[in-house]
């Protein structure tokens, strides 16, 4: 042990003599204090060959470390000699396998040209069609058995997750489906007046919630709440190996545990959407009595004059069809997470984008095939 | 002995819910040593390790790392305590979203000032330091679970912490990995002087590597046993010590 008091910080103090850069590190080097680096060390200098000491050195990590390979691997780049012989031993290992560790540092996997990727991205789109259309498949074969009684299914499962997706989902429903109506109202009112027709606001709410708004709602507030939880729950399950476990024991998946949720969300979407319809249309009501002094007996009468069966049956069609698309989506999205916590959340969230997505496109498809049928 | 111990326990009770896991549980592990904490499953071995690294807290009782009171610390001073412990978690508990120069680096980004092509370099060299030279740009789900924990170690170590936690090192692992994952914890403990502490059931690795040991129980809430492996067999405390490290059952279940 030197008798000299440790100095506060660690140095590396070097000295060029015929050619020769030698440099004697001292103090403590700790990697969460500031500790030199061979760069500003060596400076401008081109000397014939380095020599390293560590006689001063106090206490020592990876920071000093750090500093004798940096030192190490400037040396082989440069082509001269580097003599360590006067460092310890176990310096003088750490400090060639940091050498070596910045040698073979591995390049990145992940980045490819733009031919590679577009490509990479085609065959990924075209793997993706084909598991839906797999998943659509497994999902209508499974059901065939169940209904026509050469499967079985958990009904508790089933009536569990109509729970979940149905009365439970009841206040949001309303919430929304109110402030749906009230909002038509409002706007529809603006133009109405005009022509001094504000009682026609009972006709533009009626066709609207029953036709559209009412499923429609309840479809995007079943799609965030409903299906991104199917995906997470099914997701997580996949990390549990709990998927792994049912196909092992023989059971499809898809029976045992999606066609349960998209049942129970194929009975719940059409009764929330007429729920859907007639807070709906309350709120319509409510605006017209109090901002256009329609009594609400007129109001009725009005909408009846227009909205028919057959306006009710197209919004509950289009029911049935968009709680089939929340509850296939989210559950095929969590079949397809990754195996890891961000996989799960990713699946929750393209759930939510597929459902939406393909609930405009099929609403879309309706609007065209209830036009050309004249419904 | 003079030296203080690297981590003292005194009185520990811990409690999962309101359950009482551990009563009273005393021990000390010596600097550089390597500790097993071992036991049969539900003994409390990863809840003792949890309130070890301040994951949970005890109920009563108090820990001191270094002499430095660990359970009584302000917020500060824990925040200075943690940063010289590195914890290896049974699955490794990568950082799925990072790669693992990334992962490595986190901890180095957060507490140091080192600038970004040193804390690179470094953590490549703690990963060639695991057997993990050129995956550093590669994601926890692209490699096998044996280099998970390989790289959790790596993460673990990049501190270049006082003290180092492991739960069930070897869970998971094929009998070699498993020896190879000793080898590198003895060869973190001689070169850098590393208290390690090591919560197992592996027997092999008890026999291998352990300094000390401390047994837990589940029925008596606290430490059956304590000393080295050797020892404990020639005159041991108790007859579940027995059967645990010679793998034979002596009262019939």
């Amino acid at each position: 042990m030197s008798a000299s008091p440790e100095p506060l910080s660690a140095r590396a103090t070097s000295r060029t003599e015929d050619r020769l850069f030698t440099v004697d590190l001292a103090g403590p080097w700790r990697l969460d204090q500031d500790t030199p680096r061979w760069a500003t060390t060596l400076g401008p200098v081109a000397p014939a060959g380095v020599s390293l000491r560590a006689d001063g050195v106090t206490h020592w990590d990876t920071s000093l470390v750090a500093f004798l390979g940096e030192a190490q691997r400037w040396c082989a780049e440069a082509g001269i000699a580097c003599d360590v012989s006067l460092l310890p031993e176990k310096m003088r290992r750490l400090s060639s396998q940091f050498e070596g560790s910045m040698q073979t540092c591995g390049k990145d996997p992940h980045s490819t040209s733009l031919v590679v990727e577009v490509g990479l991205s085609t065959r990924y789109l075209g793997r993706q069609a084909r598991t839906f259309l797999g998943f659509v498949g497994d999902f209508w074969i499974d059901t065939t058995r169940i209904v026509s009684g050469r499967a079985g299914i958990r009904w508790r499962d089933c009536l569990s997750e109509a729970q979940k997706c149905g009365a439970m989902a009841l206040p949001i429903v309303s919430l929304i489906s109110f402030l749906v109506g009230v909002t038509l109202a409002y706007s529809g009112s603006i133009v109405l007046k005009r022509f001094g027709g504000e009682i026609w606001v009972a006709d533009l709410i009626g066709v609207a919630m029953t036709r559209e708004m009412g499923a429609l709602m309840a479809a995007i507030v079943l799609s965030g709440r409903t299906g991104a939880a199917f995906a997470a729950e099914i997701g997580s399950m996949k990390v549990n190996e709990e998927i792994d476990a049912l196909a092992t024991l023989g059971i499809s998946p898809v029976r045992f545990l999606v066609v349960p949720r998209v049942l129970a969300l194929g009975l719940m979407m059409p009764l929330l959407a007429i729920y859907a319809n007639c807070l709906g249309i309350l709120g319509g009501m409510a605006v017209a009595y109090a901002n256009l002094d329609i009594p609400p007996a007129a109001y009725w009468v009005e909408m009846l004059t227009i909205v028919t069966l057959p306006d009710v049956a197209v919004g509950l069609i289009k029911a049935v069809v968009f709680g089939l698309i929340v509850g296939l989506s989210g559950c095929l999205r969590g079949l397809e997470s990754d195996r890891n916590a961000s996989g799960v959340g990713s699946a929750a969230t393209s759930a939510v984008v597929t459902a939406i997505l393909l609930i405009i496109v099929a609403d879309a498809i309706f609007a065209v095939l209830f036009n050309a049928l004249g419904m | 002995m003079s030296a203080v111990p690297a981590i003292e326990a005194t009185g520990l009770q811990c409690n999962y819910d309101d359950n009482v896991i551990l009563a009273d549980v005393t021990f000390s592990v010596r600097p550089a040593e390597i500790f097993f904490i071992i036991g049969g499953s539900g003994c409390g071995k990863t809840t003792l390790l949890r309130n070890l690294v301040g994951l949970e807290r005890p109920v009563r009782g108090e820990v001191r790392f270094n002499g430095r009171s660990f359970t009584g610390a302000d917020t500060a001073s824990r925040r200075e305590m943690l940063k010289t412990f590195g914890m290896l978690f049974q699955s490794g508990a990568l950082w799925s979203s990072l790669t693992l120069a990334e992962n490595v680096g986190l901890p180095l980004e957060e507490y140091t000032r080192l600038p970004p092509d040193e804390v690179r370099n470094i953590a490549a060299f703690k990963l060639a330091q695991v057997g993990l030279a050129g995956f550093e740009e590669h994601y926890p789900s692209e490699i096998s679970g044996g280099m998970r924990k390989r790289a959790g170690l790596a993460r673990a170590l990049a501190l270049d912490p006082a003290i180092v936690f492991f739960d069930e090192p070897s869970a998971g692992l094929d009998p070699v990995t498993a020896r190879n994952l000793d080898e590198l914890i003895v060869q973190v403990r001689d070169t850098f002087g590393t208290t390690i502490v090591i919560v197992s059931h592996d027997v092999d690795s008890i026999s291998g590597i352990a300094d000390r040991l401390i047994m837990l129980d589940r029925d008596q809430h606290g430490i059956i046993a304590a000393g080295r492996p050797a020892e404990l067999l020639k005159d041991p405390p108790s007859p579940k010590l027995v059967e645990f490290l010679t793998r034979r059952t002596i009262h019939p279940v």
